[in-house]
């Protein structure tokens, strides 16, 4: 691993004032000098790899302000502090009552130890898993821009079938942050310019020509909080998360569904799609598609052909379109059928 | 009942805990790079990116400059050692840093060597090659590969096992199949990860390394240094997993040693998870074609089995499990050919059960196939087809309890509540599949060697150079002089793990309780012998009675006609402080040579298909039930049943725990292990342990291992029949069956996953 300096500055604006120091405007945060780290578990991982090389640590563990540690419901919503944990988020009473979405996509991720450590923040911004990316002897826009993609003709079984490029079609693997898109939740954000709101789902970029790139963020700044709006009907949500083994994998097809039902006819719906794209994945032909319907499996069906109308296969990863597909209409279906 | 430890039934040893079981889960079982080992100097592989080629040129400047940078050993370093001869205790014969051409993935370019091991790897990854590079061959199917005929490529391998005129008989069969299967590259990934710690004092080496093989290692160390092998020790006596992963050395040692020597100083190489991938062996891809021909009635007339290989360019490794599925039932007529298709690929080797869980698998798969064929229950088509002989050479089986492995499987299964009728059984949105399939393991034995002393206090130390790599060799070679002696096993110490202790043959093939224990109890017995005429002798206590059958009972000689004496009041009577002995077993039908070759490294393997009286085999039968989403097809397996017959069992605790975690393997074959290989460039893809899946607490719910009593006295002095690699061979051919009994698919290609059901 390459050396490295530590720091632990003490509060919010001291970690900023770090940052803005060791990085330029034009860094982006996971190619920069400086980078903050929360829980460890993506970037320790990828700095070990050679994956990433940041020069410099800011540690955000020490960051005085209480509130990053805090989840609060208020009549508004519920805000997380960036530095809670998943573990913790995932057991919230609250959480588990007012939006089962969360509280599901975090107990369905990674391992209990990971989930002890990890934070929420860390968590949104988590890297792809790409194997060709986690391995740096192979090409890679996203680590090397301009190297090449040896996953686009390589083995590609996890990539993604929505949002990719000629450029990289690396899957966005986060479960959390479906949850987090399908409930329109907003970033809290504090940088050298002061601090500002970034809506969930203008967080993360699509590859497009620049997979180096990954999301709206500056190299000095911190996220402080997560801001989910109040939502009463998201109490029938679910995560359902479909993969190759029963626990510790990332998935091949996810699907967050939130459901506002008269009867078994859809006032609104809210779908997110995870494993498959590679960004957060908000599916909003299909929340239309199901807008006034009877939702059954007909119309679910429906609204999963909408949502994959765009899909593009690669060799290994085809399979996915279906699986998508019937993994959406299933969580309808559960999501339904859910007693609340 | 505790249902970890199974009340012993008939010739089946008490459930002890394992004697080092406080150890391994305190954190106290030092493996081999935790021994503690003063002025250590780190090193870390610099391994090629490229399959084949060569290596132009060499950048060493960056690594030179990383602070606390030892050394570097590459190019030229090595000339003077010989390069490694493959073979059983050689992965390969590629000697990497003996010349320059490259010839797999992930083959060593570099070490280096640094105060610390962060440096050492800051070195390593800042080395830089330049390579001639040309097309590799992956695999299969890919251009440039040579096929050449298995038979006579290894000692292992000597022939396509035959019998009958199969054209005929497949001609004339009423039913009949014609199917091909096959198996992915599987990596062991073993959780302790592979590593060597050498040095030297004076003209002496001594090497810290997991290994399944010291003796072996020892020896083959010894020429590759060109020392003599009573200056080489190899130290390893807690092994975190090994699968055959660490019964062939690889060139790494070599090279590890030979740094320490340059620096004078203990060096320690740990390889990285990724790097192992290319470094150690693995179980290389499978493909079979298999036909079965049967009258109407069930009887079998015909079989072939037809099988491929990969392996590498240098080395013809072989498994060829032919022999096992050419020996499985009462076929009429068999032939088989066994094929070995080289690549730009590391040399594989030895995996848990490695001709039968490739082998069997497609033979089970085509079973299940063949009964639906004839519409017949698959249990009672194994019934109708079980053999009075071999078909091969039409001898006896030493013993054979398969008919009773799936009478009491089915039984606790619950078999006879299957619904035959394919997709007929669900469970709301689930649907719901049994399958079964047989397991088969050979039963070898080895010539071993132990040491036995027991003392005046009654205290007994056992000695041989076997490899507890996880299965409970101590604990049953410990239960075994326990016995035979008389004496509490916490009065016993065994000591394993080190090239300096009497030699035992390669933890591998299943032969190590058979043969450990066979070797252990003729040192017991010698040293009953003593005791016995001493105690009877004149002036003895137990002076007057010949010839007497007695017993060995809480530190007491019991004859019987009830007169006893102490141990300890014997033993100074004969006015020593301790008995000792030192025995070497050999198998019935060994060779002149076959102690010789035990103390070479290079020992016989007696029974399995080897003897001319009988053939030696454990079975098995396993029931899986599976579930699979109709939306969503993802595969979940509830509940697996299997039973198992393997002559004596030493110790119900440890036979479970292996029988065990030999079923969830093969759930893990089934569904989830498989190493990708990128076809463009013969490079692994999928190198760690987060896209290398294997089970997790998750996937296992309700296992049961039944323990069907079984003795045989043919197999060896001990009566064991080796069980450690039987439990994951018939696992994954169950769960195909299983899925197709849910969903009318046949799955012939494993693992398998969603994508293959969703069509
Ligand atoms: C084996 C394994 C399995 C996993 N399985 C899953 C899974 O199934 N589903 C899933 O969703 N995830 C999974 N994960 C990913 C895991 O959830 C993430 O690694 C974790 O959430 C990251 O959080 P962290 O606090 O450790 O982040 P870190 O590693 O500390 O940081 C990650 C990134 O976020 C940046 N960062 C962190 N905090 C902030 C902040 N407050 N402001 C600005 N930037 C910040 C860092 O600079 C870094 O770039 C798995 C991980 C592992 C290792
Ligand atoms: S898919 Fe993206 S991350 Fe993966 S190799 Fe291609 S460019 Fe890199």
């Amino acid at each position: 691993m390459r050396p490295f300096i530590y720091e632990q500055p003490s509060d919010i604006s001291a970690a900023v004032a770090l940052a803005s120091n060791f990085t330029t405007r034009d860094d982006q945060p996971t190619r920069a000098n400086a980078q903050f780290i929360a829980g460890g578990t993506n970037l320790a991982d990828y700095m070990k790899l050679g994956v990433a090389e940041p020069n410099r640590l800011l540690d955000l563990n020490r960051l005085e302000e209480q509130k990053l540690r805090q989840i609060r419901v208020t009549g508004d919503g519920i805000r997380f502090g960036a530095l809670v944990r998943m573990g913790e988020a995932a057991d919230h009473r609250e959480v588990k009552k007012r939006y089962p979405v969360i509280a599901g996509s975090l107990r369905l991720a990674a391992s209990g130890q990971i989930r002890n450590v990890a934070s929420l923040a860390g968590n949104v911004l988590q890297r792809t898993r790409c194997e060709y990316f986690r391995e740096t002897s192979w090409a890679c826009n996203k680590r090397v821009p301009g190297s090449g993609c040896a996953a686009m003709d390589g083995f590609n079984r996890q990539h993604a079938v929505l949002g990719g490029s000629n450029a990289c079609i690396a899957t966005y693997h986060g479960d959390f942050a479906q949850a987090l898109i399908a409930l329109d939740a907003v970033i809290h954000a504090q940088g050298s310019d002061g601090a500002r709101q970034i809506p969930f789902a203008k967080l993360h970029r699509q590859p497009g020509d620049t997979p180096h790139i990954e999301t709206d963020l500056a190299a000095d700044e911190i996220i402080t909080a997560i801001e989910v709006p109040a939502l009463p009907w998201a109490r029938r949500s679910l995560y359902l998360k479909i993969r190759d083994r029963e626990s510790y994998a990332f998935a091949l097809a996810s699907a967050a569904v939130a459901l506002d039902l008269d009867g078994e006819t859809v006032r609104d719906a809210r779908i997110a799609l995870g494993g498959l794209a590679t960004v957060p994945w908000r599916a909003g032909a299909a929340e239309e598609v199901l807008q006034g319907k009877k939702l059954d499996e007909a119309s679910a069906g429906a609204a999963a052909d909408a949502a994959f109308a765009e899909a593009q296969p690669h060799q290994h990863n085809a399979f996915k379109i279906e699986l998508g597909k019937r993994t959406l209409v299933r969580a309808l279906l559960e999501t339904r059928d859910m007693k609340v | 009942m505790d249902v970890a430890a199974p009340r012993p039934k008939e010739n089946q040893g008490e459930p002890l805990p394992r004697v080092d079981a406080r150890l391994k889960v305190t954190g106290q079982a030092h493996y081999p790079a935790d021994l503690p080992t003063a002025n250590l100097a780190h090193g870390a592989l610099a391994t090629s990116s490229i399959a084949r080629g060569k290596v132009a040129k060499l950048r060493l400047d960056d690594a030179r400059a990383v602070p606390g940078l030892l050394d570097i050993v590459t190019y030229g370093d090595m000339d003077k050692v010989d390069k490694p001869k493959f073979g059983n205790s050689s992965a390969t014969s590629i000697g990497p840093l003996h010349d320059r051409t490259i010839f797999h993935d992930g083959q060593i370019i570099a070490l280096a060597v640094a105060e610390t091991f962060e440096a050492a790897e800051e070195a390593a990854r800042l080395i830089r090659a330049e390579y001639e590079e040309d097309k590799p061959t992956a695999s299969f199917d890919s251009p440039g590969t040579k096929t050449v005929a298995a038979a006579g490529k290894s000692p292992m391998f000597k022939e396509d096992v035959k019998a009958g005129d199969f054209d005929a008989a497949f001609a004339a069969a009423a039913v009949k199949i014609d199917q091909r299967y096959s198996t992915p590259t599987q990596h062991h990934n073993p959780i302790e990860l592979f590593s060597t710690t050498a040095y030297w004092q004076g003209d002496q080496l001594v090497v810290h390394e997991p290994s399944q093989n010291v003796t072996g290692w020892k020896v083959e160390l010894a020429r590759q240094l060109k020392m003599d092998p009573a200056n080489v020790r190899i130290v390893s006596p807690f092994i975190g997993g090994a699968f055959g992963s660490k019964g062939p050395m690889t060139p790494r040692t070599a090279i590890v040693a030979v740094a320490a020597k340059r620096l004078g100083r203990p060096v320690r190489c740990v390889t990285s998870r990724m790097q192992a991938f290319g470094t150690q062996t693995y179980r290389a891809e499978t493909r079979h074609r298999i036909r079965i021909g049967a009258r109407k009635d069930g009887r079998i007339t015909a079989f072939a089995h037809e099988g491929w290989e990969v392996t590498s360019r240098p080395d013809l490794y072989v498994v060829g499990g032919t022999s096992a599925t050419g020996r499985m039932y009462g076929y009429g007529s068999v032939l088989t050919h066994v094929s070995l298709v080289q690549a730009d690929r590391n040399t594989p080797g030895y995996m848990r059960s490695p001709p039968e869980t490739p082998y069997v698998y497609a033979l089970e798969n085509a079973m299940d196939e063949m009964a639906v064929a004839l519409g017949m229950d698959p249990v009672e088509f194994r019934r109708i087809n079980e053999p009075k002989t071999e078909p091969i050479g039409k001898k006896p089986f030493s013993s054979r309890s398969l008919i009773q492995c799936y009478d009491q499987a089915a039984a606790a299964f619950g078999w006879a509540k299957r619904d035959p009728k394919v997709g007929a059984m669900r469970d709301g949105d689930w649907l719901v599949g049994m399958g079964c399939a047989t397991a088969i393991y050979p039963t070898a034995v080895a010539p071993c060697a132990a040491r036995v002393r027991l003392t005046v206090d009654g205290d007994v130390r056992l000695q041989c150079g076997s490899h507890e790599i996880g299965t409970g060799i101590r604990t049953v070679a410990g239960q075994m002089a326990s016995e035979r002696l008389g004496v509490a096993i916490d009065k016993i110490s065994v000591e394993m793990g080190d090239s300096s202790l009497p030699p035992a043959p390669v933890s591998g093939g299943s032969i190590s309780t058979a043969s450990v224990c066979s070797a252990v109890l003729k040192a017991c017995d010698a040293i009953r012998t003593k005791l016995y005429a001493a105690a009877t002798a004149e002036g003895g206590p137990l002076a007057g009675s010949h010839n007497e059958e007695f017993d060995l009972a809480d530190g007491k000689i019991v004859a019987k006609s009830g007169a006893s004496a102490k141990v300890e009041d014997v033993l100074k009577a004969m006015q020593v402080g301790a008995i000792e002995e030192y025995a070497e077993f050999a198998p019935k039908g060994a060779t002149p040579e076959a102690l010789k070759k035990l103390y070479a490294g290079t020992p016989e393997f007696h029974g399995g298909d080897q003897d001319e009286d009988s053939v030696k085999y454990a079975f098995g039968a396993e029931f899986v039930e599976v579930r699979i989403n109709r939306y969503t097809r993802e595969i979940r397996v509830p509940r697996i049943v299997g039973a198992f017959a393997a002559g004596r069992i030493m110790n119900t605790r440890t036979a479970r725990s292996q029988l065990m975690g030999g079923m969830i393997w093969g759930i893990g074959q089934a569904l989830h292990e498989a190493t990708e290989v990128d076809r463009r460039y013969a490079r692994y893809v999928n190198r760690d342990l987060q896209d290398y899946l294997v089970p997790v607490n998750a996937d296992i719910k309700d296992l049961q291992v039944i323990l069907v009593p079984e003795v045989d006295h043919a197999v060896n002095p001990a009566g064991v029949k080796g069980l450690g690699e039987l439990g994951n061979v018939g696992t994954a051919a169950a769960v195909a069956s299983a899925v197709y009994h849910a969903t009318g698919k046949r799955i012939r290609d494993l693992p398998i996953r969603v994508e293959q059901l969703l069509v």
